[in-house]
């Protein structure tokens, strides 16, 4: 835990991290939000909260005002 | 979130040195035991090879950190929003409150969604977790926990379990049954047990494991059935807030988000810390994963929102605005992951346009800052819990 670790402890696990991420690989930003940008596209279309959902089919939009009393 | 954390001192006889003296509790490799302070001092330096010194390990560790901005600056070579010019406006949206969620007695601190999409469950600080059906404002379930501050909650994928846990560093699984005379109280599970608050707690594909994060710095994989811990994962300097797995066809991940400003991509086999990104100016309150597995968004203290993707290892869009300086305590994508609601401290819910980085709408309604925000597994409508003991679900 890091409460219990001292500082030197701290710096330590902080730099084996940083040797080991130094060397992850890695893509270009164009390309991944090219990417990202048309599985959004994609799906975009049937987003219910983006599109609306018709009354009837919407659970929440009913019950428009009064109660049944028996 | 209020740290209550402290150094008990005792006095006695030290674990090591044998001489009496003003004991610190301290713990060394999870095993408690009571140091005197020259030699917690001792031991702190034998740790260090010949020649090292705090300096110089932390002029390393500062080289490193540059080299590592240097590479992730070759890649950057275009911004998403410049990307996403070509891309239409987000239409007007029409979304309202639909439902209030009333009966808890104290300020709502976290909810979850049931995969059959209408119900959810709910924790609040006066110590209640409600189980409720969205549709008809049903409270199916209601059950107290022994502890105040229920600060995690979350439901099982089969939706036959909930899981809780807060101030009491357990989590602890209660499974749901249709009979409602039934003290659900009862059949409680303790699963994970930390040394500090639970913050966050997730089902993985099954029943059968639990993820867990907490104050006090770490997160841990849990077998419900046995309640042994399967894998602990360390790296985080502070509280670790929130975490989020990633969605199932991308593999065993999962990001973690804390009071150090780091968000954390660990790998759930081996325990290691795969990615790391700190770019936020204060606590990480709440993590996601974006709906394709390749990004994920953080929610911060500082008032921003970033997204940062993990194929680029960078952060890629900040979603901030002038006018806003209150904290966003929760995060989440809508279902095709255009938009992003975040909750607010300012008693509002933001709605970000997530490609081309501008605010496209505000949710009113809450009467205190807005402490969850989850949008359905269906992606038809968004609950928002609230510290004015209230839930609103939107659509």
């Amino acid at each position: 835990m890091a409460r219990d670790m001292t500082d030197k402890e701290i710096l330590k696990m902080e730099l084996d991290q940083l040797k080991k991420e130094v060397s992850t690989p890695r893509t270009p930003v164009g390309a991944n939000c090219q990417e990202t940008i048309s599985f959004v596209e994609g799906l975009a279309a049937d987003d219910p909260l983006i599109k609306g959902v018709p009354d009837d089919k919407n659970p929440y939009k009913g019950d428009k005002g009064g109660c049944i009393i028996t | 979130m209020c740290d209550q954390t402290f150094m008990a001192i005792t006095f006695g006889p030290c674990d090591n040195c044998s001489t009496t003296s003003p004991l610190m509790n301290i713990y060394i490799k999870n095993e408690p035991t009571n140091y005197c302070s020259f030699c917690v001092e001792m031991m702190a330096c034998q740790g260090l090879l010949k020649g090292e010194t705090l300096a110089s390990l932390k002029n390393e560790s500062e080289s490193l950190k540059k080299k590592l901005e240097e590479e992730r600056a070759k890649l950057h070579d275009v911004e998403l929003h410049q990307v996403a010019e070509k891309i239409e406006v987000v239409s007007a949206l029409s979304i309202k409150t639909r439902r209030v969620l009333k009966g808890h007695g104290n300020k709502v601190l976290c909810m979850d969604w049931c995969k059959d999409k209408r119900r959810l469950v709910s924790s609040s600080q006066d110590g209640k977790v409600i189980v409720w059906d969205g549709f008809t404002l049903n409270k199916e379930h209601a059950v107290p926990m022994p502890c105040t501050w229920v600060m995690a909650c979350a439901y099982a994928p089969s939706g036959c379990a909930i899981a809780c846990g807060g101030l009491d560093n357990k989590c602890s699984v209660y499974p749901l049954s249709l009979d409602k005379n039934e003290n659900l109280a009862a059949k409680k599970k303790s699963v994970a047990m930390h040394t500090n608050y639970l913050s966050g707690c997730t089902f993985t594909n099954s029943d059968m494991q639990i993820l867990t994060s907490s104050g006090d710095g770490t997160c841990a994989l849990w077998d419900v059935e046995s309640g042994q811990l399967l894998q602990s994962f360390h790296g985080h300097t502070a509280d670790v807030l929130s975490l989020d797995l990633a969605p199932s066809e991308t593999g065993n991940t999962f990001v973690s988000g804390g009071c150090d400003k780091k968000a954390n991509v660990w790998d759930m086999r081996s325990g290691q810390n795969v990615q790391s990104f700190e770019t936020h100016e204060s606590d990480i309150n709440c993590v996601k994963y974006y709906p394709s597995g390749d990004a994920f968004a953080s929610a911060s203290d500082d008032a921003t929102c970033r997204l940062y993707d993990l194929r680029a290892d960078r952060e890629v869009a900040v979603y901030q605005k002038d006018s806003i300086i209150f904290g966003v305590s929760s995060l989440d994508f809508s279902l095709s992951g255009r938009l992003l609601f975040g909750g607010y401290n300012d008693y509002t819910i933001n709605i970000w346009d997530v490609l081309k980085g501008n605010r496209v709408s505000m949710l009113f309604g809450h009467e205190n800052r807005v402490s969850t925000v989850k949008v359905s597994p269906d992606g038809t409508s968004v609950c928002s819990a609230s510290w004015d003991n209230t839930l609103r679900i939107w659509a």
